[in-house]
């Protein structure tokens, strides 16, 4: 495992986690993780299915209960509350729920209820969220209608208002082609540049960490491997773990 | 009710005369948009079986209110239909049944424990035959009075919740990571639907109350495209097959509740036929 070059980290961006460990009904899915993320990095957490990376996740959102430090600060400092913007698994939506993209960010930020339409600035305010996506032609369609790209996009809008500090993303390119994955790990990049937040994300796509991962770990039950793409892909862990060498990526 | 009296006295129209069809008339129109409204999230969050048991609960509470003697068994059908969503509930949540199978269990408990305290010592199931039936022309003026009570508490709860109840349906996990208590929410969702079904029992009949409770919000979701939509057309269908399915029963003397179903099915047809432009 190698050391990464931190930046200087005073903000709630800053995430540390120390001997976490998880337990569920009797059996543990994770332990002895270790992990710095600073801010403005971007982190990929990888693994074989059932390997405890949504627990991990889970467990930072503080919806699962665990053992150990989870900090968003350095060692020694006051942990700060950070402002966590989560991008969950996303099933598809129901293509015939009526349900507009509009509908989804009242539902989730309007007191007013959706029911009795958007109002003026409610709607000039999803246009502000949904232009951080380059998503703005997406506020009338029918959040059952839009391809996993589109989805991907809108979800992570909603996620970044308010601006949060941290950002999760639990599989965001299941479900999303090739073409829809570079758009959206781009606008990953600029957000993250442009608002200096950290994000962390899960992934079973390995062929994208290399150009945008600053991080990347592999959890199989615990930390079997962490550093830059190149590392990981290339350890003895991941080889065992996939069964795959990492020159064939 | 003079007020409503005089204002059906303006009205030139001849099934109006009567005060029993001036009664049934007002509560349509307090039903329609209670039945609107609850449709659309019953239907969105697939609860449409779940709704029909509530009714089967409903029954089995009169029964047992009856048979214990309690002055009003609509209450006691109340309090046995609350608990008995609040127990589904909570069994849903701790099992990894199907919810469709635990709905089958406990509809048909409900369903054999009335008709067992029903027909205890030998009891006529006659007089519970209002109950599967229902009668909206024999609604008393006090009847009215709670539909409008229960009506005002389920606008309030829905401008208040409304948002919250239809993340939770579509899409829990998101629902949480927003901070919205996903299992509270469904479970205070669930109380209102048992409720309002227990309430509206006696008048539209547990055989024909659920689809009520199915077909506005089934309808509209055939033509709408975001949630004022779906809202708006859901209480309009109620709105519309309530007064055409009272005109119906007046002009051919049969059951009201079962011509407003019918034309609520014909509304469900029509938009399904039309639905493609949605697409």
């Amino acid at each position: 495992m190698s050391e990464l070059h931190y930046k200087d980290c005073g903000h709630a961006c800053c995430l540390r986690v120390e001997n976490l460990a998880v337990t569920i009904g009797g059996s543990q899915i994770l332990k002895d993780m270790n992990l710095h993320v600073h801010c403005g990095e971007m982190v990929a957490l990888i693994g074989p299915n059932g390997a405890g990376k949504s627990t991990f996740l889970k467990a930072i959102l503080g919806q699962r209960s665990y053992t150990g430090v989870i900090a968003f600060s350095e060692p020694g400092q006051r942990s700060h509350k950070p402002r966590i913007g989560y991008v969950p698994q996303s099933p598809a939506f129901d293509p015939g729920e009526p349900l507009s993209v509009a509908d989804l960010f009242a539902c989730c930020m309007s007191k007013r209820p959706a029911f009795l339409g958007i109002s003026k600035a409610m709607e000039e305010m999803i246009t502000t969220c949904l232009d951080r996506v380059h998503g703005v032609d997406l506020i009338h369609k029918r959040v059952g209608t839009l391809s996993g790209g589109e989805l991907q996009r809108v979800l992570l809008a909603l996620a970044l208002e308010p601006m949060p500090n941290i950002l999760i993303l639990d599989e965001p390119l299941s479900g999303v082609d090739a073409e829809g994955m570079t758009i959206l790990m781009d606008m990953l990049d600029e957000i993250r540049k442009t608002y200096d937040l950290s994000i962390l994300m899960t992934t079973h796509d390995f062929s994208l960490l290399p150009k945008y991962a600053d991080q990347v770990v592999l959890i199989d039950g615990g930390i079997k491997a962490k550093g830059t793409a190149g590392e990981v892909l290339s350890s003895d862990a991941f080889q065992a773990i996939f069964h795959m060498k990492g020159g064939a990526l | 009710m003079s007020l409503w009296y005089a204002i059906c006295n303006a009205i030139p129209l001849e099934m109006l005369q009567w005060d029993f069809m001036k009664n049934a008339l007002l509560a349509l129109l307090l039903m329609a948009p209670l039945f609107g409204i609850l449709s659309t999230m019953i239907v969105t969050g697939h609860m449409s079986f779940f709704s029909d048991a509530l009714g089967h609960s409903a029954f089995t509470g009169i029964a047992l209110g009856s048979i214990f003697g309690i002055a009003a068994p609509t209450w006691a059908a109340v309090a046995f239909s609350v608990f008995f969503a609040l127990l589904f509930s909570y069994i849903r949540r701790d099992s990894n049944q199907a919810a469709d199978t635990l709905i089958g269990v406990f509809s048909s408990a409900a369903v054999a424990l009335g008709i067992l305290v029903a027909t205890l010592g030998g009891g006529s199931f006659t007089k519970y035959n209002k109950y599967l039936v229902g009668d909206v022309l024999s609604i008393t003026p006090g009847e009215i009075g709670m539909l409008a009570l229960v009506l005002l508490a389920v606008l309030v709860f829905w401008c208040l919740y409304a948002n919250r109840l239809t993340l939770t349906a579509v899409h829990p996990q998101l629902a949480s990571s927003r901070g919205i208590p996903v299992a509270l929410s469904q479970t205070v969702f669930t109380v209102a639907i048992a409720v309002v079904v227990t309430l509206s029992i006696s008048s539209m009949g547990l055989l024909i109350l659920n689809s009520l409770l199915v077909l506005p919000g089934a309808a509209s979701r055939n033509i709408s495209r975001n949630q004022k939509q779906y809202h708006l057309y859901s209480v309009l269908f109620a709105l519309a097959s309530g007064l055409t399915g009272l005109s119906i029963s007046y002009s051919f003397g049969c059951s009201a509740g079962a011509a407003i179903s019918l034309v609520l099915t014909l509304f469900f047809a029509v938009t399904y036929v039309f639905r493609g432009r949605n697409a």
